[in-house]
């Protein structure tokens, strides 16, 4: 008979959505336990999604920003060597130091953490709900790691399992060709000719980091336009940016299937006019993520699923048995880290008697190409669908001091705002520092502001943000650098 | 359509708006429930008179007055032109509304206050954290009917104890000793921290208006009658033996079985004719004496305790009186009691039997001057006859206005009444 522990909740996966859960249940007075698989905290985000691949981000722009500006601004060296094994350690580095923050921050916050895979098996004779941990296999953590198979008991789970690659019909991930971002962040060597089936946000990142490296590099993508939710003006930007840099496009096309021959591949793709192939050696397949739900015994318990496979939720974030509740990439809205920790937050001040809501409308996203892209709010193709009248303001980095010092000038800030109330509807931008420059955009729409709002606040010069301002003014034609 | 607060009943003037049913932009069906309103009086449904889009213009929570435009209803015919308008409706509306920040909007959640209740004078008329605690305070000050409920939508979940009572072992950091012994510090008293999630120790909830108007006439009854109370008891043998032996036949004819209420509605309506002033009441400086008999009959429902009356008792079979009183049950369950329902009434009874009650002391329902208490049978020992012997015995409370009812009249009706269940059969023959 294995072991019983009871807690206030139980919370499954350590990711962004988990551990906050965790974290904050603590704040609130619960007992806490916290059951992850994987022998690290911080789920796909810290471990092999988000920090990693900023690092290599960060880390190859750098790379090409010596091998390609640094003459530009006076800088004369030899060409740079790159070492990749060092910028793979580095990586490493920063995931370790943050995956230790988050122990850190479990355990000083006394939450029971468990290492394993959750079995949810049901409510028991007295209403609380049972979780059976079955110690991980393979990769173990010495610590918090049970010998044998316990059963686990609280009144309320939160299931927090995050999502999980989802590959192309019919070409399995195999490891060493075809490949997941998770791979992908970790190649040893530069590949030749790395194919990304996938014009998403974690194709373009990913394919900008060895392409900056100097891979060849192929975007495949079924639909005719890479990041289809995107405001059309700025994935439209973005991608001749990106074709800018050498980055292949074949748009509206469909992969086949994918021939291996040794270490090498050739892809069978369609892209309107006829089946044709095409060499690499790397394939990345990112053509989006699906909820992790399989083992943890959801179908069993007869928990609600729609039809993209995420938990059906109340306003709670409670599924269809009651005691049960989900957040992040399990439950509908966009999969992003963020938006997890939100709801994480939020789901358990609700369980807590709190009034506390997650504000969807003002969740931005970004997808952090160079120049980087970030939206909060509708898109122009929203607003016209829903006949909402509004107007635009933009306003071009190339007319902006700071940029053309940082001699960063391609991309534009977009502000949409209600024809009548002014009320600020959606801010798109792309540039340089796009990602930190949305967060005036989310605060000015958080507290309801209009473009005039905006156009009235004092901006330091000479920043980025200016050209927020400028475009505010632009809206009502009013802008003085345009 | 336009959806409106309907008129319940002379004396309501306003509702809250306790429960949409339905989403903003939700597609309901002709007769579907929309919504709950509350009145200090009842509760009930309102339903769709067309099919249709939903558009809500008064949020759950809010108290308004009667005739209120609370929502419309787009009827279905004009298909996806309707639905795209009433899209970009909805987002005009949110966009109507005063500006306020994330702060503010959760307070606003958190006090079940509704954006056009707040007045903002912010730059643009918006809703600033000062704004909002001013209409908070403000509200604390009106009267309690013009309150409205917090936002019931959200409930708090219960949330269960902390399972142990040892608190969650957080890492202890060691004290840097006092370096210099100095006299001993005050010890700090430090208040043992409660838990945030308060709702484990106490839950504070505004009273509903259902709970509100019990509250007042109850302390009403307390402060401005002078009430007090007698007892008796009495022998249900027979009642008990007429009700087995007549069950099947009583339920085939009537389709109601046959309840223990009707004898005492019909005991106290024939008491009444004999002790009139029981079924008085007093106005100003008049008793008015009623010659009709409205028997108010206490059930507990599920917001709170309602009364609604039986009119002319005295006219009623025992069957139509089982059979009113299930109706009236089914009404409150389906929230469709009516005020005319619960308005009037000359003398109420109380059966706190059903809760396993065995003596209480029946509280009057002003105007009504007497109360009849029914408490739970039990078999007890009694003299018969100079043996003793084992009979269903009840006890009865008469809770009585002594201003008009003196202590001889109180005491000969509940004899009577208690005379009658004796002797059912003579119910029957007067009857």
């Amino acid at each position: 008979m294995p072991e019983t522990n009871t807690y206030d909740l139980i919370v499954i996966g350590a990711g962004p959505g988990g551990y906050v859960a965790a974290i904050r249940a603590t704040q609130l007075g619960m007992k806490v336990a916290l059951v992850e698989k994987r022998a690290t905290l911080g789920g796909v985000c810290l471990n092999e999604g988000c920090i990693p691949s900023k690092a290599l981000l960060d880390s190859s722009e750098l790379f090409a920003q010596a091998r390609d500006k640094f003459a530009l601004h006076g800088i004369a060296i030899d060409p740079p060597r790159l070492d990749l094994a060092a910028m793979m350690l580095r990586k490493n580095d920063v995931v370790g130091k943050l995956t230790d923050g988050i122990a850190y921050l479990i355990k000083k916050n006394g939450i029971q953490r468990i290492h394993g895979t959750a079995v949810l098996k049901g409510a028991a004779a007295d209403g609380l709900q049972q979780v059976e941990v079955v110690p991980a296999g393979g990769q173990q953590s010495l610590l918090d790691s049970p010998a044998e198979a316990q059963i686990l008991t609280a009144p309320r789970l939160l299931l927090a399992s995050g999502s999980e690659a989802a590959g192309l019909s019919g070409i399995p991930f195999d490891g060493q060709v075809v490949v997941s971002a998770r791979e992908a962040l970790s190649f040893d060597k530069l590949p030749e000719h790395l194919i990304v089936a996938g014009g998403g946000y974690i194709g373009l990142e990913l394919g900008s980091v060895w392409r900056r490296l100097g891979v060849k590099v192929t975007v495949m993508e079924m639909l005719p336009q890479i990041l289809p939710n995107m405001d059309r003006q700025l994935s439209d930007a973005l991608y001749r940016s990106l074709r800018k840099q050498g980055i292949q496009f074949k748009l509206g096309t469909r992969i086949i299937g994918v021939r291996r021959i040794g270490s090498k591949a050739i892809v069978e793709y369609n892209d309107g006019t006829g089946s044709e192939e095409m060499d690499c050696d790397k394939v990345l397949v990112a053509v989006g993520r699906r909820p992790l739900t399989a083992g943890l015994g959801l179908e069993e318990l007869g928990i609600r699923l729609d039809w993209q496979g995420r938990a059906v939720i109340d306003r709670d974030y409670q599924t269809s048995l009651p005691g049960i509740y989900a957040i992040g990439d399990l439950v509908p809205g966009p999969m992003l880290a963020h938006k997890a920790s939100q709801e994480a937050a939020v789901c358990v001040e609700r369980m807590a008697g709190q009034q506390a809501e997650v504000e969807y409308d003002y969740i931005p996203g970004v997808c952090y190409t160079w120049p980087e892209a970030a939206s909060v709010g509708q898109t122009e193709e929203q607003l016209k669908q829903a006949s909402t009248p509004y107007r635009s303001g933009r306003f071009n980095f190339a007319a902006l001091g700071r940029a053309r010092c940082l001699d960063e000038s391609e991309g534009f800030v977009k502000i949409l705002a209600h024809q009548e109330t002014d009320r600020v509807l959606g801010v798109h931008i792309i540039g340089p520092r796009a990602s930190e420059l949305i967060a005036e955009a989310a605060t000015v729409m958080s507290f309801d502001g209009t473009a005039r709002d905006i156009a009235l606040m004092c901006h330091a010069h000479p920043t980025l943000s200016e050209a927020i301002r400028e475009a505010a003014l632009d809206l009502h034609k009013e802008a003085i650098h345009a | 359509m336009e959806l409106k607060i309907p008129e319940v009943g002379e004396s309501v003037r306003e509702a809250l708006l306790a429960k949409w049913f339905k989403k903003n932009g939700e597609t309901v069906r002709k007769d579907e429930p929309l919504c709950e309103i509350e009145t200090d009086k009842i509760t009930l449904d309102l339903n769709a008179d067309v099919a249709g889009t939903l558009s809500i213009v008064v949020q759950e929570g809010a108290t308004v007055a009667v005739g209120t435009l609370i929502g419309t209803i787009t009827e279905a015919a004009a298909g996806v032109e309707a639905a795209l308008g009433a899209a970009s409706a909805q987002a005009v509306e949110k966009l109507s509304a005063s500006p306020s920040s994330p702060e503010v909007r959760r307070e606003m959640l958190e006090h079940g206050i509704s954006p056009e209740e707040v007045a903002g004078t912010g730059k643009g008329g918006r809703i600033t954290l000062d704004d909002l605690f001013a209409r908070i305070e403000e509200r604390a000050k009106q009267p309690p009917a013009a309150r409205p409920l917090a936002d019931k939508k959200t409930t708090p979940l219960p949330v269960p104890p902390p399972v142990q009572s040892q608190p969650v072992s957080r890492p202890v950091v060691a004290e840097p000793a006092a370096p210099i012994p100095e006299p001993a510090p005050a010890p700090v008293v430090r208040s043992e921290e409660a838990p945030a999630y308060s709702s484990a120790r106490e839950e504070r909830r505004p009273m509903s208006p259902i709970r509100k108007r019990i509250a007042a006439r109850l302390l009403a009854a307390r402060q401005q009658t002078a009430m007090l109370t007698t007892f008796n008891e009495a022998d249900l043998t027979r009642v008990k033996a007429l009700r087995s032996s007549h069950r099947e036949h009583f339920m085939q004819r009537h389709g109601v079985a046959l309840g223990l209420m009707p004898f005492f509605v019909k005991a106290c309506v024939e008491a009444l004719k004999e002790f009139p002033m029981v079924n008085a009441s007093i106005d100003g400086d008049d008793i008015v004496l009623h010659n009709f008999y409205d028997i108010g009959i206490a059930i507990g429902a599920e917001k709170g305790l309602v009364v609604p009356i039986l009119r002319n008792a005295d006219r009623m079979k025992l069957y139509e009186i089982d059979q009113a009183i299930a109706g009236f049950s089914e009404k409150i369950k389906t929230n469709r009691l009516a005020i005319t329902d619960l308005e009037g009434g000359t003398f109420s009874i109380s059966n706190g039997g059903v809760y396993g009650s065995m003596l209480s002391t029946p509280i009057l329902n002003p105007p009504q001057s007497a109360v009849l208490g029914m408490h739970a049978i039990q078999d007890r020992p009694v003299v018969r006859d100079g043996q003793i012997v084992i009979r269903p015995m009840m006890y009865l409370a008469l809770s009585y206005d002594h201003r008009i009812i003196d202590g001889r009249e109180a005491v000969g009706f509940l004899k009577r009444v208690k005379e009658y269940i004796e002797q059912p059969e003579e119910l029957l023959l007067e009857g």
